[in-house]
């Protein structure tokens, strides 16, 4: 009856496992965890990792890994940070309007390149990828910190640090509202016309218990999240300033604004639908697929395998670069530890969420799911006070016990 | 059949790996509604030679005509677009993919947005394999989970479905039942019939014996001969296989060897 449902038992297994984490550091911390505050902070810091874990589902897909993303996101953010704080104020002064864009621009571009650069030695020159990142893990660590000498960089331009999020940068309450609106109708309309598709080819249908289930469990589960990022508050000082700027009176008991969802996670969701569109719907994503399901046959079938993994590669290092503008953004500044062993977190969020390491299978939400149990994990410890020393030891102990199951189920699944 | 201009000739054509040569000066062509039987034992070059003309490996030297056209095969997509269609001794299947995914593999279909249009493709499948083993069902599995008969019928049906000129089948019915392996023979003298070109590689004599009209026979990379199927015996094909010698060169020695 699952089977002929059509919905992934393994998605559903990490929802579970999900639940199971939230519920227990909710009790272990407390009753901390499953506050708005809380989910709030976890969803804009799970935002950095998520947006690079899409790219590294295809890259792990095409039978490939990326080490350096870590070391790329440090160079990436430390170039948009010198270019925004040290080169473009000195010619057009501080706070110009257009600083933000064309900052993010270089970086994406700089990224882009990092990433087109180690894809071709990867694809033309044969050069085994563990390799080649790992150098790059080194390079672009080295290259980062020459960059400032080991400065620290700061601060960053007022219109970018909104992309970080912080107290200033949602979308507010009724923004909150549209977005989860429109995802709704997005959820229906996808049931819908799937079903229509599958009635004008006379192919078998899902069954309309589980078409109703998959909608109503998807539609409540974004209102549910909605609603906890509107449930959280600006903090008293800003939500004055914002009550004068809006020409509100300030009540006695003070005055609510809702915080809503935060610029980072519109960008993660909007990187997770592009990526998925991408992966899915597009050839590029099909044959990135193929290459890592036989890349004989993909070569064979006359896709150009190498230049496909150069793409893989490029798309990598543009996510890197999106990710660096969200964290350099949040955190106002950028170090010269910027993205240290963000590459272990990416992978493991990308394995954890079904991706396998010897390639052709992976999912971009499965990979998003699997950035929320990493972070949620981190935030938990962090909530209950754990040393960072055994944090560590906690991710690492979770990351090969994740692979162990998936092995398990997948050797199974085969008989 | 003689008057018509040969589908494809290949002339003098030449692989080596690494010293060893794989393909030596071998020439053999193929007329429309032809199936030519290629033949040799294991390491005798045959997979080498049709690999040069389906665009998988390139020779050292050699001239390709295709229709009487000097023809440049380079990759894959070269092949295909001038009509040429392989069906691969290891199928070359994408196992993580669906059926109708691996028979589009490189020529997906596309709406008009751009993206993959999965449910025509799915459609196309169906109709294919209506065609070639009509109880198949497996669509959206991917085609790992396939049998290996079922496997097949996949690696057939995207070689048939795209309108090939030429075909090139390399062992083609080896992990086929019984009643499978009929069904394809049926389809090869039905595409025969159609005008096709067909090259045969098989290991079964008795199947290359049954279907083709001519027969070449390859030994360690050479050409040993190319005979007309009605003008020889079996044993005349095996002992060119085993020993090199042409029909008329065979003495009663070597048919006593052959057989003791």
């Amino acid at each position: 009856m699952l089977r002929a449902s059509e919905i992934d038992t393994r998605m559903l297994g990490m929802l579970a496992l999900l639940l199971v984490i939230w519920v227990g550091f909710h009790f272990m911390s407390g009753g901390t965890f499953l506050t708005p505050r809380n989910l709030w902070n976890l969803s804009v810091q799970f935002s950095p990792v998520a947006i690079m874990a899409t790219g590294m589902v295809l890259v792990i897909v095409s039978r490939n890994i990326d080490l350096s993303v870590g070391s790329m996101l440090g160079l990436v953010g430390m170039a948009m940070a010198i270019i925004q704080a040290e080169i473009i104020p000195d010619i057009f002064g501080f706070d110009h309007p257009a600083t933000w864009i064309v900052v993010l621009l270089i970086g994406l571009a700089l990224g882009a390149l990092v990433g087109v650069f180690q894809g071709a030695v990867v694809a033309y020159i044969g050069v085994p990828s563990f390799i080649v990142t790992l150098g790059g893990l080194l390079v672009w660590r080295g290259v980062a910190w020459s960059l400032a000498s080991g400065r620290t960089i700061a601060p960053m331009d007022s219109t970018f640090q909104l992309l970080g999020g912080g107290s200033r940068g949602s979308i507010g309450e009724v923004g909150s509202w549209v977005i989860a609106g429109l995802a709704v109708a997005a959820i229906v309309f996808y049931l819908v016309n799937d079903r229509r598709q599958r009635k004008r080819f006379g192919f078998t249908l899902r069954p309309m218990w589980s078409l109703v289930t998959v909608g109503v469990v998807g539609s409540l589960a974004v209102l549910g999240a909605v609603w906890t990022m509107n449930s959280y508050y600006l903090p008293v000082n800003v939500a004055r300033q914002v009550a004068e700027e809006r020409g509100l009176a300030w009540p006695e008991g003070g005055l609510d604004i809702p915080l809503g969802i935060s610029y980072p996670v519109l960008i993660a969701l909007g990187v997770m639908l592009v990526m998925g569109f991408i992966a899915n719907r597009r050839r590029y994503g099909r044959y990135v697929f193929s290459i890592g399901g036989n890349p004989e046959a993909a070569e064979l079938g006359g896709i150009n395998t190498r230049w496909t993994v150069v793409k893989t590669f490029m798309v990598m290092g543009i996510l890197v670069g999106v990710a660096a503008a969200v964290t350099i953004a949040r955190l106002n500044a950028a170090t010269s530890g910027l993205g240290t062993l963000a590459e272990l977190y990416v992978i493991a969020a990308a394995v954890i969420g079904g991706t396998s390491l010897s390639g052709g299978i992976g999912t971009i939400p499965g990979a998003v799911l699997g950035a929320l149990v990493m972070q949620s994990l981190q935030s938990g410890m962090v909530l209950m006070r754990v040393d960072a020393p055994l944090q560590d030891i906690v991710v690492g102990v979770v990351l090969v016990v994740a692979v162990a199951v998936d092995v398990f189920y997948r050797r199974r699944s085969e008989r | 059949m003689t008057d018509s201009p040969p589908l494809v000739e290949m002339k003098n054509m030449n692989v080596t790996f690494g010293g060893v040569h794989a393909v030596e000066d071998v020439s053999i062509d193929l007329r429309p509604g032809e199936i030519l039987g290629l033949v040799g034992g294991n390491g005798a070059g045959k997979s080498t030679l049709i690999k040069t003309l389906s665009g998988a490996q390139k020779p050292d030297s050699g001239q390709i005509f295709i229709n009487g056209n000097p023809a440049t095969i380079d990759n894959p997509r070269d092949a295909k677009a001038l009509g040429v269609e392989t069906i691969y001794q290891t199928l070359a299947l994408a196992e993580n993919i669906d059926a109708p995914g691996n028979m589009f593999l490189g020529r997906e279909l596309v709406t008009r947005l751009g993206t993959l249009d999965d449910s025509a493709m799915e459609d196309a499948s169906r109709r294919v394999m209506g065609r070639l083993n009509p109880k198949f069902e497996n669509f959206k599995t991917p085609v790992t989970s396939l049998s290996g008969g079922q496997r097949q019928s996949v690696a057939i049906a995207r070689a048939v479905h795209f309108n090939a000129r030429i075909l090139i089948m390399d062992e083609p019915t080896a992990a086929l039942g019984p009643a499978e392996t009929e069904q394809v023979r049926e389809l090869m003298r039905q595409l025969k019939r159609e005008g096709i070109g067909i090259i045969l590689i098989s290991h079964d004599i008795h199947d290359v014996f049954d279907l083709s009209d001519r027969i070449s026979v390859m030994l360690q990379g050479r050409l040993v001969g190319t005979v007309n199927r009605e003008d020889v015996t079996m044993d005349e094909v095996l002992a060119m296989i085993i020993v090199g010698k042409q029909p008329g060169e065979l003495t009663s020695t070597d048919l006593a060897d052959l057989h003791g």
